[in-house]
């Protein structure tokens, strides 16, 4: 199996490649966490492209249960063909759909299976799981057949934080929290997303977004995917670099800020912020 | 292999398992990663540690077991910046021994002795005398007291030179907490009772089924979802004797606010009067009504009341009793209605279970709730949830 080192388009720091290569190795789900914009359900699209591996994506909501990623029987369509005298009604396996498990279990080439946001399902939701991702099989009892992974899938689940996960579930994974990046990890980043863009532009950039970062009391801190999204509006705008450069207290409020403050208490913060340090010049 | 460094992260309190340990010594066996201390390290760390606010503990006792061992990895010695050291130096020493150290001239000698300094500190803040501070008068308290980490990984420039587990940079994530909002979720759901309520939105199989059979054709049923319809009242004790337990109650209700639809709290003061309060800081200005809850809120409503209910036996027993007010009517009556309007009503104390018998008013509270009185834990919890979902209404 090859190693993952990150790919071309995606910045690994050291030690989520090490994270990331003992998920594959021991095939052990991998739970990332981290700020929102850090780049997690990113990170399971990379390690598919960089394995060349399929990717199976399970997005979950609040709404979502454990067995809908197992399968899920139809039985209001079979009812419905049974009323129409359809051929199809006698095999009840006409009538069983295939969860995102299943597909990664039967999958002819090893996948990587995302289960993206796990946290924003009930609270038992992981626990239902453990059996199977222990197990990597399952019954249909429809049709008393057992699905029995060939391989043990590759497993990335990325989580926001917003329920804790039991414990029985975490001992079973191995664990990332992807830190906010640092201005030299984030100056490869944006080397990545956009080669050729001018220095000096992203480095006045950068100042502003890290200063921004520091505003004490922000509600949402702008996160690395907003910085990409910031520096590709500076740049189709063509906002010339004196703007940027302008220490002029007056403009403490960055250009298109729209990109990096996304909340209209944090704008009011900063403006705030911005004026009282104009009182204070 | 390993075995203490096992026993070390469980003393510090990250549940590092068995399972945990032989998954790294497999990782290790197979070769995961390349045989340097940083890949090491990573990988315990991912194996090991679940939780972004135990990483810095976790570095910590990384540091305290391998330390000397991984050292030696042809790495420049720890590179500190000459103003970090004096600032750090005016901050814990004395200007005796900065007149010591002076003497002796030697930027080394001056390592020593801080770090010998800074030791010692940490373990009598660790221990929990005075250095621990209550409400930020200590200068170490608060934030807690961290030697290496802030000031050497922070923002400096020389920080290349530190090796990443000693730079700590997840420092400020460490959470204490001991009780996780999660057990106590698991502890109220006790209480749910699921019921069909509102429209209808979901397909009835069988009902669906058994009037098709009936029918002869196609006759589709649809039912309201199941949700959770347990209505309840939270009445939340603050101030005064309630502070030390903020950090308690504000996981309880959390836990609650997530937990169930139909919540409405209320804060008081010591005991229930005639008036409560939604918002502290509004506490005078914007008062409901005592008697208004009891007409709006039915009897299938269930009553929580989280307070210590340690105060002088008068603010219960006599009108004009309350610290804080002139209550017209005694605090008695008030519990004995509210308990007569909700047959199911509990009262959760996170004073410990064995100090109740020495507080005369505690032991009153309890008789006014029917002996209802239960401790803040979670086996407390999960009893009193017991207790309501006992009580039919």
């Amino acid at each position: 199996m090859a190693r993952f080192e990150g790919t071309a388009d995606y910045v690994a720091t050291e030690d989520l490649k090490v994270a990331v290569n003992a998920a594959v190795l021991l095939r052990r789900p991998l739970l990332v966490k981290g700020e929102p914009g850090t780049g997690k359900t990113v990170l399971a699209h990379e390690i598919a492209k960089a394995l060349g591996a399929p990717l199976i994506e399970w997005h979950v909501k609040s709404t979502t249960k454990a067995h809908q990623g197992l399968y899920e029987y139809d039985a209001v369509a079979r009812l419905r063909d049974g009323q129409l005298g359809d051929e199809r009604v006698h095999d009840i396996s006409n009538y069983i759909k295939k969860g995102k498990l299943w597909e990664a279990f039967t999958s002819p080439k090893l996948p990587v299976l995302l289960i993206d946001e796990i946290d924003k399902a009930d609270i038992e939701f992981p626990n239902d799981l453990l059996q199977e991702l222990d197990r990597m099989s399952f019954d249909v009892y429809e049709t008393h057949e057992t699905i029995t992974a060939k391989e043990r899938p590759i497993i990335i689940i990325t989580s926001n934080n917003e329920k804790e996960l039991p414990d029985a579930f975490l001992r079973r994974c191995f664990f990332h929290y992807i830190k906010f990046p640092d201005r030299g990890t984030m100056q490869a980043i944006i080397d990545v997303h956009y080669p050729g863009i001018q220095k000096t532009l992203v480095s006045k950039a950068m100042d502003i977004f890290y200063d921004v970062r520091e505003v004490p009391g922000l509600k949402k801190k702008p996160s690395t995917s907003e910085l990409l999204d910031w520096l590709k509006l500076l740049l189709n705008e063509d906002m010339p670099l004196e703007v940027l450069q302008a220490k002029d207290p007056t403009k403490a409020i960055p250009p298109l800020h729209g990109a990096l403050l996304k909340n209209e208490q944090d704008v009011m913060l900063f403006e705030k912020l911005a004026f009282m340090a104009r009182r204070q010049n | 292999m390993f075995f203490n460094f096992v026993d070390e992260l469980r003393a510090a309190g990250i549940g590092a398992s068995f399972k945990e340990h032989l998954v790294l010594l497999e990782a290790l066996d197979k070769d995961v990663i390349e045989q340097t201390p940083e890949a090491f390290y990573y990988l315990s760390r991912a194996t090991f540690v679940k939780d972004e606010g135990l990483i810095d503990r976790f570095d910590q006792v990384f540091n305290k077991v391998f330390k000397g061992l991984l050292t030696s990895y042809g790495q420049t010695p720890i590179d500190i910046p000459e103003e970090w050291l004096k600032a750090v130096a005016e901050k814990f020493l004395t200007p005796e021994e900065m007149e010591a150290i002076k003497s002796l001239g030697s930027w080394d000698e001056i390592m020593e002795t801080l770090k010998k300094r800074l030791e010692e500190q940490q373990k009598r803040h660790q221990g929990g005398d005075k250095w621990v501070g209550t409400g930020g008068t200590s200068p170490y308290g608060n934030d807690g007291y961290n030697p290496e980490g802030v000031r050497i990984g922070g923002e400096s420039k020389h920080k290349r030179a530190l090796k990443v587990w000693e730079k700590r940079e997840f420092q400020n994530l460490d959470n204490t907490r001991e009780l996780g909002t999660r057990n106590i979720k698991i502890a109220l759901r006790r209480l749910r009772r699921f019921a069909r309520e509102g429209s209808a939105d979901e397909l009835d199989l069988d009902a669906t089924i058994e009037g098709t059979a009936r029918q002869g054709w196609l006759d589709i049923h649809m039912r309201p979802e199941r949700h959770n319809a347990v209505k309840l009242l939270l009445f939340l004790d603050v101030g005064g004797s309630m502070d030390p337990f903020i950090k308690l109650v504000e996981e309880l209700f959390s836990a609650a606010t997530t937990e169930f639809k139909n919540l409405e709290f209320f804060y008081f003061h010591n005991c229930l009067y005639e008036g409560v309060w939604k918002d502290n800081k509004r506490r005078w200005s914007d008062r409901t009504q005592t008697w208004d809850i009891l007409h709006k809120y039915g009897h299938d409503y269930k009553a929580v009341f989280v307070g210590d209910a340690a105060m002088s036996p008068y603010e219960i027993t006599h009108p004009g009793g309350s610290v804080e007010h002139f209550n017209e009517e005694a605090g008695t009556e008030w519990m004995r209605r509210v308990a007569h309007v909700y047959p199911a009503t509990v009262w959760i104390n996170p004073v410990p279970e064995k100090q109740w018998n020495y507080s005369q008013s505690t032991k009153m509270i309890k008789e006014l709730v029917g002996g209802s009185m239960y401790p803040l834990t979670l086996a407390g919890l999960d009893d009193a949830m017991r207790e309501l979902t006992r009580k039919k209404h």
